[in-house]
């Protein structure tokens, strides 16, 4: 098993938002965390990235035999775990180019594997930029600095390209999104799903599933899971909303 | 009661009497008594003067620097007058020579303790430009007029005493004329070091008629640690359309003092872009005086200053929008580590008349450790309602969204620190035109933030 969440507890200054989580997710699966506003989808992507404001105040979270828990957020993206952020952060002054090498290179350390010169790794970033139909003249732009809300999300997603991670945790990958753009940020996350890794897509709506087909849907509310299905429960909820499968939480 | 002078006089006022006694007539002499009895008067500004009251320049009165210009001059006069000056002299300038930027090989005006050294500097790619020593100027048929007309016209030597001692001093300074259409293609670097010991009085004064252009690296070096005070005063006229950018690069040594002001005016319809990037100096004070003389003028005035150790930096800028329709943009940033002090204080008038008016003024400070200290003090002074003006200052640590952001890229902290507080400087440094410049501050900054990047 790649990741097994139990009993997880969490919150923010104080307040518990997670309450009771568990989940189980192998690799070669895609998995869908849906809920209304507030329900935890977002604490919980920022958990699992080790987000310093967040707080886990009970459970255990299992990844790849090794306790998640303890390892710094960089360690944890070393590991191959990748958030792609729902609002992702202008960086002034940094490229892309120049943080996306340090990055992978910092990986590639970590596995003793080569790391790249800025030659070889703008061949390596003009490869992993067509998944994404990245322009390359977004490379030495400062990140994320002047983009549009689409182009933001592109970025992202060309990031997980370049980090190869193991386990990848999409927030909201889809909001402010409009039609195009959903398409190529839907079609660049198909191409980098393999036998290999896992995505969690946390999503509001069903709109990004038309477009990548989860193995499992998990309903979120009021910090627990409390309906699980496969990707007919995301139309099920489109059609009802999400009063029906909160009372439940309740 | 009688103020305490921070400043011994005596010093000075020997050094005045010799450099009287060579010049027996003329507006530059009365000029310069002027300006000598003001600071003979006044001093060195005390701290309990507004305008510098976070800059205590008490600890620069305790040395006993030496004016280097007077033993100087006669030198380089004397080679001026007898040395047929070739362009693309290869002159040997050992000591300056690795501070040459690339662009600017053909293109140096060397000075050595204040005084234009004509002979060791390399004109080659300025063949479209006039450029003379102040003594050649004076007595130029073409241009001894507007000579007179502009030195001295952009500062006000009888109000602050560094710019009273450096008109006090006057020697051979640059008198830079770009003519009407004139577009010179290399920068032109204007290299200025100065020894152990002593203290220059730089002068330079540029005047870009219509429709000129050119860039400008105004650039302050000394390898060695040695202890000294440059106190430099440039003036830029930059007549209807013409474009001026000025880069200023001060890598002064690191127990030295440096003084220096910048005045520039803007006509109609030019643009005056400049970039101030502070690295060096122990002590270091640096005044940007813009002022719009009619409508449609645009300027940009940047700023970097970068601090560690015991290092002191003040920034103080008056724009003034005294017409309708100019533009300002002011960006000012500061990076601050150990016990280092930044300060700056920023003034934007807008006066009754100046409709159309846009100023936009911002200084974001990065703090680095605890002991690190600014002060900053942006002042909007708005005259007229139709206007478009914005202000801002911060002063903090770096953003915990971005440290994070990076960390969650597998980016180790004191990596992903490092590559933010990098960012946070290129965003100013990244607004260099000219390439080895610009690749010579990253490596600067680098430097100072002890930080391998693996670039």
């Amino acid at each position: 098993m790649l990741l097994e969440i139990r009993n997880l507890h969490a919150g923010i200054e104080g307040k518990a938002i997670l309450k009771g989580l568990n989940l189980q997710i192998n690799k070669g699966e895609v998995h869908a965390i849906m809920g209304p506003n507030g329900s935890g989808k977002s604490t919980l992507a920022k958990v699992l990235a080790g987000h310093p404001s967040y707080e886990v105040l009970d459970g255990e979270v299992i990844y790849n035999g090794k306790n998640l828990l303890e390892l710094e957020p960089d360690e944890r993206a070393r590991e191959g775990i990748f958030l792609a952020f729902q609002y992702p952060v202008e960086v002034p002054g940094v490229s892309n180019s120049q943080f996306l090498r340090l990055a992978y290179n910092e990986k590639m350390k970590h596995l003793g594997q080569e790391e790249l010169d800025p030659l070889e790794f703008n061949d390596y970033l003009k490869e992993k930029a067509k998944v994404v139909e990245m322009d390359k003249s977004f490379f030495n732009r400062s990140v994320n600095v002047g983009f549009s809300g689409g182009e933001k999300k592109r970025n992202e997603i060309l990031q997980m390209a370049v980090l190869d991670p193991t386990l990848a945790v999409l927030d909201e990958t889809d909001s402010g999104l409009d039609i195009d753009a959903l398409r190529i940020v839907a079609e660049g996350v198909n191409k980098l799903c393999s036998a290999d890794n896992a995505i969690i897509l946390v999503t509001h709506y069903q709109r990004l599933l038309n477009y990548i087909e989860p193995d499992f849907v998990h309903v979120l509310a009021g910090g627990k899971i409390v309906k699980e299905g496969g990707k007919e429960l995301a139309l099920e909820l489109e059609e009802k909303g999400y009063d029906w499968v909160k009372a439940a939480g309740n | 009661m009688t103020l305490q002078k921070v400043v011994k006089e005596t010093n000075y006022s020997q050094a005045f009497r010799v450099r009287l006694a060579r010049e027996k007539t003329g507006w530059l002499r009365e000029m310069r008594e002027k300006a000598f009895k003001f600071f003979t008067e006044n001093g060195f500004p005390l701290a309990q003067s507004e305008e510098w009251k976070y800059t205590n320049v008490a600890s620069l009165a305790k040395e006993n620097f030496v004016l280097a210009e007077l033993s100087e001059t006669a030198v380089s006069e004397a080679r001026s007058e007898n040395l047929e000056i070739e362009n693309d002299s290869m002159t040997a300038v050992p000591e300056t020579s690795t501070f040459i930027f690339e662009e600017s090989r053909a293109s140096v005006l060397i000075f050595t303790n204040g005084v234009f050294d004509k002979a060791a500097s390399r004109l080659g790619d300025l063949s479209s430009a006039t450029i003379l020593c102040f003594s050649e100027a004076a007595k130029d048929e073409k241009y001894a007029e507007v000579f007179k007309a502009k030195l001295g016209s952009l500062v006000d030597s009888e109000k602050n005493g560094f710019t009273a001692l450096n008109t006090a001093f006057i020697g051979e300074g640059a008198f830079i004329f770009l003519p009407k259409n004139a577009r010179i293609e290399a920068p032109i670097q204007l290299l200025f070091t100065t020894e152990e010991g002593k203290t220059s009085c730089p002068r330079v004064l540029i005047i870009a008629e219509s429709f000129s252009e050119a860039t400008f690296i105004e650039t302050y070096v000394r390898s060695e640690e040695s202890k000294y005070l440059t106190n430099s005063v440039i003036e830029i006229s930059i007549a209807d359309e013409a474009k001026i950018k000025h880069y200023r690069v001060q890598r002064e040594s690191h127990n030295a003092f440096h003084v220096s002001t910048t005045a520039a005016e803007v006509h109609r319809g030019s643009v005056y872009d400049t970039m101030a990037i502070n690295l060096g100096a122990r002590l270091s004070r640096h005044d940007i005086k813009l002022k719009f003389n009619s409508e449609g003028g645009e300027a940009f005035v940047d700023g970097l200053y970068l601090l560690g150790g015991e290092q002191h930096h003040d920034t103080h800028s008056v724009i003034a929008h005294d017409v309708p329709n100019c533009t300002s943009h002011q960006t000012y940033k500061g990076i601050l580590n150990d016990k280092s002090r930044g300060v700056f204080n920023g003034k934007v008038f807008v006066a009754v008349g100046a409709s159309g008016t846009d100023g936009y003024q911002s200084n974001k400070n990065l703090l680095l450790s605890n002991e690190a200290r600014v002060d900053t003090k942006p002042q909007l002074e708005i005259f007229n309602d139709d206007v478009k003006c914005s202000h801002g200052a911060t002063v903090g640590q770096l953003e915990e969204e971005e440290l994070f952001y990076l960390l969650s890229r597998g980016l180790n902290d004191s990596l992903a620190r490092n590559l933010l507080t990098y960012g946070f400087a290129e965003e100013i440094v990244n607004k260099i035109g000219v390439e080895s410049i610009k690749k010579q501050l990253d490596e600067a900054v680098l430097n100072r933030l002890n930080a391998n990047l693996g670039a």
